[in-house]
């Protein structure tokens, strides 16, 4: 399968993206692992005559770790996340999803940045940083601007991303408590069929502090706020995880595809949250 | 549409080429220098017949365009070994039987070349994560696993025998 044909960009610092992104407006695209963008380029779902290749930008690559605060660059890979050590220690959460991502040959090419700006609800970190109450850096013509990863995402597809804005960077503090990331999937590689995480703290028989998002259960991720409420300050027994399950499963909004259909999706969902929230409270 | 001049080493040689920015490294691989060693199997990044090592690391270069390969170490399964000295991998899948059609092959083979160099003594459970990226129809995998398994061993015992020489 062949592409339609394009120009081919390497700038070598961000500015030079920008001013590009900003010259062909949305003829152009940027491309950093590609493995999400070359297959719809080949089945020609998507016209792009200019493409920048951010791989020549070292600024916007690797880890920055300081004190409590992790700012990773949007060009780091998965696999260079997995591979971290220091990050491991202080956010274990991400390798965890990490590896539930894809294959070893894509994570050697897939990044962080494109996971998160391209907008599929299917990608495992946009609900992973919901999950982290993550800010996004973006620059464009106007400047360098944060959005939060949950405000971040309109639709399937859609961002606030302005044509002319490169995300460059996503950073958040480092979780403290249990935490776990539970995916369901047909087969390695696939997207998932639902997808959920949770990281919360419990102090005194009580939860003191607790996030929960959702994967692939509506056109956006979705951050559980509902659910997050109700567990919030309580004594965690069955009968309010019982509770948590439903709001969660509630706030989600399936649609019916080759992994399923509706009623299935919302089983599963419930299914991945349990799992999310026991192995949480486990390693609490 | 223009061309791009692209250079990048393969096998330990040299090669520059001119192509459309669209042309993906498999087809530059194939066509352009005829290393036919990368099949081309589902072109979605999937099945990982046309895994090969881009600078240290495994990648379906049917999901890389050329141009984004430009100054990078390519190796290829041509590179590894040759039909009068084949690599450990190769001798040990030609022992264990694993292959049956062979389209996967030089997939596995150097799928398998870096996960043991990344991880040099697995276990079959770890094999079989590591090369959960390539597809194979006809196995079932359970040859595949135990060359891969006898590979990891053959290399390790060269190694030491290399170290006692040297010693």
């Amino acid at each position: 399968m062949i592409p339609s044909a394009f120009t081919f960009y390497k700038p070598d610092n961000i500015d030079k993206a920008v001013s590009l992104m900003a010259d062909f407006g949305d003829e152009a695209r940027v491309i950093a692992g590609g493995h999400s963008l070359i297959p719809v380029m080949k089945q020609r779902l998507t016209d792009i005559k200019h493409l920048i290749d951010l791989s020549g930008i070292n600024e916007i690559k690797g880890i920055e770790i300081t004190d409590n605060q992790i700012s990773i660059g949007a060009m780091t890979t998965q696999v260079e996340l997995i591979n971290n050590e220091e990050l491991f220690k202080i956010a274990p959460i991400i390798r965890e999803a990490s590896l539930q991502i894809a294959d070893p040959q894509v994570r050697n090419l897939g990044t962080i940045g494109g996971n998160v700006a391209n907008g599929d609800p299917a990608n495992d970190m946009p609900g992973l940083m919901q999950l982290l109450d993550a800010t996004y850096k973006l620059s464009g013509s106007n400047g360098v601007r944060d959005v939060k990863a949950r405000e971040f995402y309109e639709g399937a597809y859609f961002t606030v991303r302005e044509d002319d804005e490169i995300l460059i960077s996503i950073s958040f503090e480092a979780p403290s408590g249990g935490y776990a990331y539970e995916k369901q999937k047909r087969k390695i590689g696939d997207y998932a069929t639902a997808a959920a995480g949770v990281i919360l703290k419990v102090e005194n028989n009580m939860c003191s502090s607790a996030s929960i998002a959702l994967t692939n259960l509506s056109d956006t991720p979705v951050y559980c706020n509902k659910a997050v409420d109700i567990i919030l300050g309580k004594e965690i027994d069955n009968n309010i995880l019982t509770q948590v399950i439903e709001a969660c499963v509630e706030q989600s909004d399936p649609v019916a595809d080759q992994r399923g259909p509706v009623e299935f999706k919302r089983y599963v969902a419930g299914i991945v949250i349990k799992k999310a929230l026991t192995r949480a409270i486990e390693r609490t | 549409m223009e061309k791009i001049n692209v250079t990048m080493t393969v096998n330990g040689k040299e090669e520059k080429l001119s192509v459309e920015p669209r042309t993906l490294l498999v087809h530059a691989l194939r066509e352009h220098l005829d290393y036919t060693g990368a099949h081309i199997g589902c072109s979605s990044s999937h099945c990982g017949a046309c895994t090969i090592d881009m600078n240290g690391k495994s990648v379906k270069s049917c999901t890389v365009f050329a141009p984004q390969a430009e100054g990078s170490e390519i190796l290829t399964v041509e590179g590894i070994g040759s039909p009068d000295k084949l690599h450990a991998i190769q001798e040990m899948f030609k022992e264990h039987h694993g292959l049956q059609c062979g389209y996967c092959t030089p997939g596995m083979i150097m799928r398998s070349y870096r996960f043991l160099q990344e991880n040099p003594n697995p276990t079959e459970e770890e094999v079989r994560f590591g090369i959960s990226g390539n597809l194979c129809r006809c196995t079932g995998y359970q040859n595949i696993v135990k060359s891969i398994m006898a590979a990891a061993d053959k290399i390790r015992d060269e190694a030491n025998v290399e170290k006692k020489e040297i010693a």
